[in-house]
């Protein structure tokens, strides 16, 4: 039992969630295993965005159980979940808005280089940390903005960003929900690039509404409707599977352009 | 929040910092200046603490006052006792007061960093009032109505220091605000001090990145105690007395104010609201009983059109400066500096005489303004005023549009020069 | 008997005028998230002008003029003061209250001086409402509870029977919902405001010749308003109500008592001296503590249910 949990990055078993009355997640199930790349797809309102905000610790779940590299996650705070390995990224933009884009970034890679709550240490004499975050820079392709405070940056800049300051910290497991959303076409493909690059070798779950970015990027495709998985397989597959087209892609399973 | 990253740079505003401190007393050198200036001292360690909290974590209090005063009446006991605290040096006072201050802040502390926002700051108030409230019901400690007593001079003179004299006490004052305000501004620069930055912009994502917020600002509240304890500490040494008052909302409202006033979003904001604090506080209060309407009102006012505090408006004009555009909005500037000036002593004589009538009425109706005897139950000085006023309106009107333009004009070019030199 | 009996009218009276001051202020802070920290001045603005009304044309057309003023001044003061602020955030807002509350107690002493002025009550409303045994219940008091009530019932009846009211009964909880639904949000804010003031200000109508009208009473009831807001809910009125009597009959229960631990222990057969350790603290008397009973009591809400007793936001 243990030994295949262990290969499982993330593991969602039969997770419920329900605000008051109305149940919103009814009993999703998924795995991800280690470095595979999931994308979550759904229709609006099927409850795509409360399912990551109940993996990252934002919300408890009512019921069911998440693990996290075979450690059951449900129940813990944002932070604990945070320094187990799982790091995630918003759909709007969470940034750090008085500081510039070399600060976010460092800022994220305190924690898990060990510096924690420190003020005896120069924050200029952290060479680790400095590196990190001029290579996050780096790839997120932002080094002329370093010193741009974060809250006048472009709309484009500001998502690049936001990712970077996601997998800044090193984390294994990575949540985007929704990484191009707002963008144009070559901002899209640019976008994707960057996630492409800066995920080798991690576990990733992507929220995403554009087909053309989830076809590109991912191995296997979750269907989310009604707070329930409906199919969870190949993007070959998925584009066949009936039930997801009647639910989801309507008539036309190719193309989604509008 | 960072200023020049020049190592030279940072070396020469600190040691001008610490010329200015060395000197003051020999260039104001009038009777009261240094107990106005050992007032400054111990009002800039208090608010320079208090930012701490509010522009670098964006916790705003309302009972800051707790840890300074009970710092404060630690130490006047300390300083009373015949027992080991009489081993202590005044010198190193503070230090008792800054430990007392740090020792509630971890009590306290750990209850009101539960919550954040509008609860904290709730909570803050409950907190302040709570003891100010049980001062009444403790006088062993809290010394009743009149407070508690001590006396500075005791002991052996330390190398023939003996703080009685105002000026040993100042520069003991200047020592102290020298070493916390380094201490603090260091602050500024450790892994703690970026993430309470972090947490102010943006508490939600902190802990996303593997933080536990409340152990942030919980750690945070902790250290500005601390030199909130000190500010207390000095202030018992300079007046010989601690009261209730120390530990009142009064006390904690008025730094909020100064802090604001001064800018709360750069680190030198506090040492700026502290010299306007006691320039309205003490200075002017001695020459007039409206000064507490003028304090509002100038808040108000700040509130209003300079969110950002005073440190905002010299900084602006040092920017447009830095890049050689001075001379193109000074001209303007003056103008309507100008007519602010004579709009605000048309107004401040109609306040004086309208105090002049209310409250001093039974001395007659004649009053000293501006050096010069004035009925003010007469028709002709509030003419006189109305003139005054209508005269500043018009220079008002006259130069507002121009130096809008210029700034705009200015600032757009710098604006297109920075962003210009980033593409 | 007695004792309790007319302490637990008096402890309810001064709960109900707890109420009207807190009632604005839970209004104020719901709608708008705005804490207005200048609300008590208002409740001394309404004082000093019913006074000044009353002494040129008598109290009961100050009853209803003097609300009304300090109503209209409200609304100015947030049309002008504080609605240029929204942009900025709570912070600046709250601020700007702060910083007016300062603003009015000087004005306040400006127009009106430093002394308490002798802001009468009404000699039909003099005297002894009714005897037990032998202590009168004021007839004063009676009417406060009146009024109280009454503006409680026509709270209520606006809030649930008139279109604006449910319009503002939604924006109590959803304020960007009912904005996005087309109502002219800024003038609901106004009026809402200046309603809240109004209500301080009829408070100070009725509280100031029954307390006295002076230029320290806005600090005197100011923080007291802000643990019954806090206690009671931010959001609800139903538990500003709750906390007001709660408050209200604590405070007076408790300033009317003079046991100690110390007095029931030595009634019991200790003896407890000055030379007891932990003297000071036995000895204080319930009367002496009366004046830490809200805050203590805001400080544990805080801590074990920040919602507050009936709240439905933090």
């Amino acid at each position: 039992m243990t030994n295949l949990s262990n290969s499982l990055a993330l593991e969602l078993k039969d997770v419920r969630k329900s605000f008051g009355k109305s149940e919103i997640i009814r009993g999703a199930s998924l795995s991800l295993a280690k470095g595979e790349r999931l994308a979550v797809i759904g229709p609006n309102g099927a409850g795509k965005s409360t399912l990551f905000n109940l993996v990252s610790g934002r919300f408890g779940i009512s019921g069911g159980d998440i693990c996290l590299n075979g450690t059951s996650i449900s129940g813990l705070k944002p932070f604990e979940i945070n320094r187990l390995g799982l790091a995630r990224s918003f759909q709007i933009s969470n940034l750090f808005e008085n500081l510039s884009v070399y600060e976010n970034l460092r800022c994220a890679v305190l924690w898990s280089m060990g510096y924690k709550y420190s003020f005896w240490q120069r924050l200029g004499g952290l060479r680790d940390a400095h590196q990190r975050a001029e290579e996050v820079l780096e790839q997120i392709g932002l080094q002329r903005q370093r010193k741009v405070i974060a809250g006048v940056l472009t709309y484009a800049e500001q998502r690049a960003l936001e990712i970077g300051i996601t997998i800044a910290g090193g984390a294994d497991v990575i949540l985007l929900d929704e990484p191009t959303a707002g963008m144009s076409r070559s901002e899209s493909d640019a976008a994707v690039e960057l996630i492409r690059k800066v995920t080798v070798g991690k576990s990733l779950v992507m929220v995403e509404h554009d087909m053309s970015v989830v076809f590109g990027l991912a191995d296997k495709i979750a269907v989310l409707v009604y707070g329930e998985v409906i199919a969870c397989d190949t993007p070959a597959n998925i584009r066949s599977n009936a039930a997801v087209q009647a639910a989801y892609l309507g008539h036309e399973a190719t193309e989604e352009h509008a | 929040m960072t200023y020049s990253p020049l190592n030279l740079g940072r070396l020469l505003v600190w040691g001008g910092f610490a010329l200015i401190l060395l000197i003051a007393p020999l260039i104001f050198t009038k009777g009261a200046s240094l107990s106005i200036l050992s007032l400054i001292g111990t009002l800039m360690i208090f608010g320079l603490s208090y930012n701490m909290l509010l522009g670098q974590g964006g916790m705003l209090s309302f009972g800051h006052a707790v840890y300074s005063g009970l710092g404060a009446f630690f130490v006047v006991h300390t300083m009373n006792s015949t027992g080991i605290g009489a081993a202590i040096p005044i010198t190193l006072m503070p230090l008792v007061g800054g430990l007392a201050g740090m020792f509630f802040g971890v009590l306290f502390g750990y209850v009101t960093t539960k919550k954040a926002g509008t609860t904290f700051a709730m909570i803050t108030l409950g907190l302040v009032e709570l003891v100010f409230a049980s001062s009444l019901m403790f006088p062993g400690f809290f010394g009743g109505e009149g407070g508690v007593t001590t006396n500075r001079v005791r002991g052996d003179a330390f190398f023939g220091i003996t703080y009685g004299p105002q000026i040993q006490v100042y520069y003991l004052i200047a020592a102290w605000l020298f070493v916390s305000t380094i201490a603090m501004f260091a602050f500024t620069q450790t892994p703690l001090g970026r993430i309470v930055n972090a947490v102010r912009d943006n508490p939600e994502r902190v802990e996303f990145i593997g933080y536990n917020t409340q152990w942030v600002r919980y750690l945070t509240l902790i250290l500005s105690a601390f030199f909130a304890g000190i500010s207390g500490a000095l202030g018992t040494i300079n007046f010989e007395i601690v009261s209730a008052e120390n530990v009142s909302a009064i006390r904690s409202g008025a730094v909020l104010l100064f802090v604001f006033i001064g800018g709360i979003g750069f680190f030198f904001g506090p040492l700026l609201g502290a010299v306007v604090g006691v320039f309205f506080s003490v200075m002017l209060s001695d020459h007039t009983p409206a000064w507490q309407l003028y304090l509002g009102l100038f808040f108000i006012l700040l509130v209003r059109f300079a969110p950002a505090g005073l440190a905002s408006l010299i900084l602006m004009l040092v920017r447009v400066a830095s890049f050689g555009k001075f001379g193109r909005i000074w001209k303007p500037l003056t103008g309507v500096c100008v007519a602010a000036i004579v709009g605000l002593a048309g107004f401040v004589a109609a306040v004086e005489m309208l105090y002049h009538l209310t409250l001093n009425a039974a001395n007659g109706t004649v009053m000293s303004l501006f050096g010069q005897q004035v009925d003010t139950k007469a028709a002709m000085p509030w003419l006189m005023v109305l003139v005054v006023l209508m005269v500043s309106y018009g220079l008002y009107r006259l130069f507002k549009p121009v130096y809008y333009a210029a700034w705009s004009e200015v600032n757009a070019e710098i604006t297109a020069k920075l962003r210009g030199s980033m593409a | 008997m007695e004792f309790t009996l007319f302490t637990l009218l008096n402890g309810v009276s001064y709960g109900l005028l707890l109420f009207m001051l807190s009632s604005g202020l839970t209004l104020i802070f719901s709608m708008m998230g705005v804490l207005n920290f200048a609300h008590a001045s208002f409740y001394m603005l309404g004082a000093y002008m019913a006074y000044t009304i009353s002494s040129v044309l008598g109290f009961w057309p100050a009853l209803v003029l003097a609300p009304v003023v300090v109503g209209l001044i409200g609304a100015l003061v947030e049309r002008y003061g504080l609605r240029p602020l929204h942009k900025y955030g709570h912070i600046p807002e709250l601020l700007f209250t702060f910083g007016l509350s300062y603003l009015i107690v000087e004005l306040v002493q400006l127009v009106w001086g430093r002394a308490a002025v002798a802001y009468p009550i009404p000699p039909s409303l003099d005297g002894p409402l009714f005897t037990l045994f032998s202590t009168s219940f004021p007839m004063y008091r009676g009417f406060m509870m009146l009024v109280a009530l009454s503006m409680l019932a026509a709270i209520y009846l606006v809030l649930t029977r008139t279109r604006v009211g449910l319009v503002i009964q939604a924006a109590l909880t959803h304020p960007d919902a009912v904005e996005a639904l087309g109502h002219n949000v800024p003038r609901i804010f106004m009026w809402v405001f200046g309603g809240g003031c109004a209500l301080a200000g009829l408070a100070g109508v009725i509280g100031g010749n029954a307390f006295v009208t002076e230029p320290s009473m806005a600090a005197t009831v100011g923080s007291i308003i802000f643990v019954v807001v806090v206690v009671g809910g931010m959001g609800s009125l139903a538990g500003a109500f709750i906390a007001s009597i709660l408050i209200g009959v604590l405070q007076t229960f408790a300033v009317a008592l003079d046991y100690s631990i110390m007095s029931v222990l030595n009634s019991m057969g200790a003896n407890i001296s000055e030379s007891t350790f932990g003297y000071d603290l036995l000895k204080l008397t319930i009367s002496q503590s009366a004046a830490i009973l809200p805050f203590l009591l805001l400080v544990l809400i805080l801590i074990f249910r920040p919602k507050g007793l009936m709240g439905t936001r933090e």
